[in-house]
């Protein structure tokens, strides 16, 4: 039978991850995102898991990393000022193709911040925080719901591509409750690809993805953040090193029919499109009904997979509409995204930094002075 | 759909009052979204819970006008009652709040924390007695599921004391209707 539950966005994605396979937790407490790691270490010991509490959130990704890598399914959750700790080793995993989730509730920074007031402002971070160029998978809930559904997704999105994969969550969708139903079915999971008798740990499938050879099952291989050939051990080549480089992105650019997520509300004849993602949309969803009460033709796209950022399907979206507004907490993140897509006549923002949700009413005004 | 603030200073349980409230509403198969703010601190300081019970999808979690504001202190009452719906009803815990003055809504003055004291033996019961309180003026949800409700949230050992507090509620909101 199907579970029915009140509970908080960040209850769900615990459940979600437990869902997935997760059975590895480490991590560091932190406002607005313990709800996750106090859940998990509570439920992860049923089920045969490990939680552990790091000292610092730089520990914790190292833990995560050797707990993937000895063939776990491995989470950790933190906020702003945790996930600027963990960037070198998300770069770490990226490179050496490590399959992790990382939850970042967002709350406002910069620094120590707004520690409990939301956020959307670490969009870029989780595109760019760690240095060097790299493909990355963020994926962004708006709903308790949809951060059950959505972490199965990252956990599997993980596995199949071999990468980190920031689960981007904001203090709204974190802490409020709302009802969760739990599918009685059991939910399609994805686990890692083993290399085949030969198959070298780091030489690409047809996908671009390499087999993971699991340690502890008689496999063993080296492991660096040097750039590295398919044996795994560094090498200085300009070749390896360019092929390695554009790998890590188009292993996702091109396969981004199974990382595309989006959602869309009265798009199909829309002369406004609103653009958002995580809590702001919810803003935006109440100002397109808003709207279309008064007779004005506005939709909503809502980005759930936020990168690899969804270019093709923005610039699809928003031919015919006159005018595209990007609703977010932050000073234009992703509307400079969609700026480059589109070009900066077409792109109005409706931003809000005060750690206020953005109002339905505040989008819809945007709309009806752009009308006037 | 109905939007219901419970506000009060830290420690005095109303976000937990506003979590039992949703998941009695998601009992009778509403659409029930819930949300807090309080400060860094766990006792003292400004706490507040929303409540949003509606029979469509709730979007916007946030409450902008409420129909009721239950407020358990004075802070709370000057803060949230500045903005309400036309024929809001605001609860006060007349314990701490003194002459409330309101320029729209119906006004229900209860002694909520000293009932709590002197009928069921400690202020902890505050916020059971408001929920009573807040049922009894409101109806939002029946009785009988706020008491499953409350008999699914509170601590073991406990259950005869909460209901007693929530019936008293129920009694002095019915009254001064």
């Amino acid at each position: 039978m199907s579970q029915t539950m009140l509970v908080q966005g960040n209850h769900a994605c615990a459940l979600g991850a437990l869902a997935a396979g997760v059975r590895f937790f480490a991590g560091y407490p932190i406002t607005p995102s313990t709800e996750i790691a106090e859940i998990l270490a509570k439920e992860l010991p049923k089920v045969g898991g490990k939680f552990i509490q790091m000292e610092d959130e730089i520990a914790s990704m190292g833990a995560i990393c050797g707990a993937s890598l000895g063939g776990f399914k491995a989470i950790t959750a933190t906020s702003g000022p945790g996930f600027s700790l963990m960037q070198e080793l998300i770069g770490y995993a990226s490179l050496a193709e490590i399959p992790l989730v990382i939850v970042n509730v967002q709350r406002g920074g910069p620094s120590t911040g707004q520690p409990t007031s939301p956020s959307q402002s670490d969009v870029m971070q989780a595109r760019w925080g760690s240095h060097g160029d790299r493909g990355v998978i963020a994926l962004v809930p708006s709903s308790v719901q949809e951060s059950y559904q959505l972490m199965i997704d990252a956990v599997n999105l993980a596995e199949r591509f071999r990468t980190p994969v920031i689960f981007l969550m904001d203090e709204v969708v974190g802490h409020m409750r709302e009802k969760l139903v739990i599918p009685k079915t059991t939910p399609t999971i994805i686990n890692r690809r083993k290399p085949e008798p030969g198959e070298l740990p780091y030489a690409p499938g047809p996908d671009g993805v390499p087999a993971l050879p699991p340690f502890g099952e008689g496999y063993h291989f080296h492991v660096t953040g040097l750039i590295h050939d398919e044996t795994g051990f560094p090498t200085g080549s300009p070749e390896v090193t360019e092929k390695t480089i554009k790998r890590l992105h188009q292993k996702l650019e091109n396969n981004m029919d199974e990382i595309l997520r989006y959602d869309e509300l009265h798009s199909a004849d829309a002369e406004y499109l609103i653009i958002s993602y995580g809590c702001s949309a919810r803003s935006a969803e109440e100002a397109v009904r808003m709207a279309r009460e008064k007779g004005i033709k506005a939709g909503l796209l809502r980005l759930i997979s936020i990168w690899p950022f969804p270019s093709d399907l923005i610039e699809e979206k928003c031919a015919r509409v006159k005018k595209v507004f990007v609703a977010e907490m932050n000073y234009g993140q992703v509307t400079g995204e969609v700026t480059k897509v589109l070009g900066r006549s077409k792109v109005q923002p409706v931003l809000r930094v005060d750690t206020q949700m953005i109002t339905p009413r505040q989008i819809l005004e945007a709309i009806t002075r752009e009308g006037n | 759909m109905r939007e219901i603030l419970l506000s009060g200073s830290g420690g005095q349980g109303m976000i937990l009052a506003g979590i039992i409230l949703a998941e009695a509403a998601l009992r009778e198969g509403k659409e029930v979204v819930q949300t807090q703010s309080y400060g860094p601190e766990a006792r003292g300081g400004a706490s507040k819970a929303e409540v949003i019970i509606a029979n469509k999808k709730i979007s916007f979690p946030h409450i902008e006008k409420p129909d009721v504001v239950l407020a358990m202190t004075e802070e709370a009452f000057n803060k949230y009652t500045k903005c309400l719906k036309e024929n809001a009803a605001v609860i006060v815990d007349s314990t701490y709040v003194k002459n409330p003055t309101l320029t729209r809504g119906d006004l229900h003055e209860v002694p909520i924390t000293a009932l709590a004291e002197k009928e069921v033996g400690s202020p902890l019961f505050s916020n059971i007695v408001a929920l009573g309180v807040l049922i009894g003026v409101t109806n939002i949800v029946k009785e009988s599921t706020i008491k499953e409700a409350v008999l699914a949230r509170v601590p073991k050992g406990t259950e005869e004391r909460n209901l007693k507090a929530l019936e008293l509620g129920f009694i002095a909101g019915k009254n001064i209707l």
